[in-house]
């Protein structure tokens, strides 16, 4: 990838992030420390790699994403309403009665959105099935899946593990959004998940490990994971929770936490400042 | 009138218990500041289990426990606590014979900004199929800490539907409970409203003052236990107003009203009405309009009552 691409994703990132952070603090609570750690990873799926549509977001031969951790939706929204999927205004309808965007991914009330999520440990399997439909009706697209580091310690993870290399699901791309944190504390104090590499690798996929803010890299992986020709493959991506949020980076309260909106419009005030990108990088 | 936060009973409520019994063990599945435990881990912290998010293995973890001898309480959201680990607790935990106490929190529209994903209208329901299984849900502090103690003592598996957030004391410091026998809170009448939970109970005491002052007597039933349902009240209240209103922060299907249903219509069939979610799955927004979405008020709660009462006299007027 060219340097001059890098830089755009750059400042697409910064939007989606921005946009993430009001509408959280709009709203004044959510999840934005697994929200905000995603942001890099749906910015360059969604800007270089989806054949997705606005005009029609059905359409049956595109690619799709199964985000397992239902409750980085917000991050999500933004990034559908940034390409035309629905009109950015619907930002500051989070979680409001009868709105179209739910704290946690449902297919049915969001165009857009390829699968109904929020029950941690699904999505694999469901990202499995629409990989084995795709084959079925010789579509040609790739199906990419997001799941939590925490998300892996449940059960369900490891039988769709297992189950996709099993089926030689080539055309599936996992990401383990690997922020070392879950709720009640880190990861490998809640519930340890290492070896990850090693695990998931055992289980027959190709693995590979990059930084997870880091479009060079990520790019490069999800290249390289899609010409693989017999594995579906795992790029873990090491990530910070609540990234680029001064209230919620690192910040182990961040899972769900209350946001006014001053702050958030601090926070997304302190992203527009030169050194923001390296300091956090 | 004070307000306290139901989570901090609860985890208070265990903490008295382990310290008599050690016995008590508390397992949790990455939910443990929800469920306000946290205070429970730093005093007992070898008898804490944190196994991530992995309910199923947590609820049969906690069925181990128990064939070694423990009484484990778990905790996780109700959605998780029924839908997730159905099989586990069915199995290793009650058929098993086992004596794990499961806990469900989040109740039905108390989910309010997690969503449909998270909203359970169906836990009650689903866990009163389980032969034998206790299953109950507190509607104020004071029930939750008598309720959490019989459940402790009480030789078997239970299911506690937890409202984790902060509510109105209903009843007097000393009041005593008993698992399986609903309370009175109100006596009346014309109609009576049989509730279940801090949500459904409130709404039902507020809309007996709203009936009052139409001149209407309701009687107001806190039936704390679906399971076993308390069949003797039910039956006097029968007879007593011929017209039962039930209301739950639930499905009806297979939860308060047709528990309170079975036992009418085998035994005093009434003229009845079942308030609660209509075979609907929950959606996302505050409590307060969730309350208002699915009915769950004293304004909807009064209003059917009047309606009950109308078929009711119409029907006494023909037989007459
Ligand atoms: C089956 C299930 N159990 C519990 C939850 C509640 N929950 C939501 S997020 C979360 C922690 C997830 O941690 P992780 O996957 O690391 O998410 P992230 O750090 O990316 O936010 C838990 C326990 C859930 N949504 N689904
Ligand atoms: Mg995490």
């Amino acid at each position: 990838m060219e340097i001059e691409e890098v830089k755009q994703l750059q400042a697409k990132a910064k939007e989606i992030r921005k946009m993430t952070i009001d509408a959280i603090g709009y709203l004044g609570v959510g999840h934005i420390g697994g929200a905000l750690s995603v942001v890099e990873i749906l910015t360059l799926l969604y800007e270089k790699h989806m054949d997705v549509s606005p005009e029609n977001p059905r359409k049956k031969h595109r690619d799709k994403l199964v985000i397992s951790k239902g409750h980085a939706g917000p991050a999500l929204y933004s990034i559908l309403a940034d390409k035309g999927f629905f009109p950015k205004e619907w930002l500051h309808t989070l979680n409001a009665g009868g709105t179209n965007l739910p704290s946690h991914c449902d297919m049915n009330r969001t165009p857009g959105i390829d699968m109904s999520t929020g029950s941690l440990g699904q999505g694999i399997s469901a990202a499995i099935g629409i990989a084995l439909a795709n084959r079925l009706d010789g579509i040609d697209k790739k199906v990419y899946l997001i799941i939590g580091d925490g998300e892996s310690n449940e059960g369900q993870i490891w039988e769709g593990a297992m189950a996709a290399a099993h089926f030689r699901l080539n055309n599936m791309i996992a990401f383990t959004d690997y922020n070392k944190m879950q709720i009640d504390g880190y990861v490998h104090e809640i519930m340890n998940v290492e070896d990850l590499n090693a695990k998931w690798n055992a289980f027959g996929w190709f693995v590979q490990r990059v930084n997870g803010h880091d479009f060079q890299d990520m790019n490069m992986a999800i290249e390289r994971a899609q010409k693989e020709l017999y594995r579906p493959s795992m790029i873990i991506l090491d990530t910070i929770k609540g990234k680029g949020a001064f209230f919620a980076e690192r910040n182990l309260a961040n899972h769900n936490m209350n946001v006014n909106y001053e702050t958030a419009q601090e926070a997304c005030r302190l992203l527009d400042t030169p050194d923001a990108l390296e300091k956090s990088l | 009138m004070n307000q306290l936060e139901m989570r901090a009973i609860y985890a208070q409520t265990l903490m008295e218990l382990a310290a008599q019994d050690s016995r008590i063990v508390l397992l949790e599945a990455d939910l443990m500041k929800a469920s306000g435990t946290t205070v429970f881990r730093d005093r007992f912290p070898e008898r804490t289990f944190n196994v991530g998010v992995a309910e199923a293995n947590m609820v049969g973890v906690a069925a181990g426990l128990s064939a070694g001898g423990k009484i484990p309480f778990a905790n996780t959201f109700g959605c998780f606590a029924s839908r997730r680990t159905y099989d586990q607790f069915f199995i290793s935990a009650n058929y098993a014979r086992l004596n794990v106490k499961l806990v469900g929190t989040d109740p039905g529209v108390s989910a309010a900004y997690n969503g449909g994903t998270h909203m359970p209208f169906e836990d009650a329901g689903i866990m009163r199929n389980i032969p034998k299984l206790v299953v109950f849900e507190p509607c104020d502090p004071v029930s939750l800490k008598a309720l959490v103690i019989q459940s402790a003592r009480h030789q078997g598996c239970t299911y506690m539907r937890l409202h984790r957030k902060a509510i109105e004391t209903i009843y007097p410091e000393n009041e005593t409970f008993e698992l399986g026998k609903g309370k009175v809170l109100n006596d009346g009448n014309d109609v009576t409203l049989i509730a279940v939970g801090a949500i459904a109970v409130a709404e039902a005491l507020k809309a007996a003052e709203i009936l009052i002052k139409d001149g209407i007597s309701a009687a107001v039933i806190d039936m704390h236990t679906i399971k076993p349902i308390d069949t003797e009240l039910v039956l006097q209240y029968a007879k007593k107003t011929g017209a039962i209103l039930t209301c739950e922060n639930h499905q009806v299907i297979n939860g308060l009203g047709s528990a309170v249903a079975e036992t009418l219509s085998e035994d005093y069939p009434t003229l009845m009405k079942r308030l609660g979610v209509d075979d609907e799955f929950g959606e996302v927004g505050t409590q307060e309009y969730l309350q208002e979405r699915f009915g769950m008020t004293a304004k909807n709660y009064a209003a059917c009552a009047r309606e009950l009462l109308k078929k009711k006299n119409n029907i006494q007027k023909k037989s007459k």
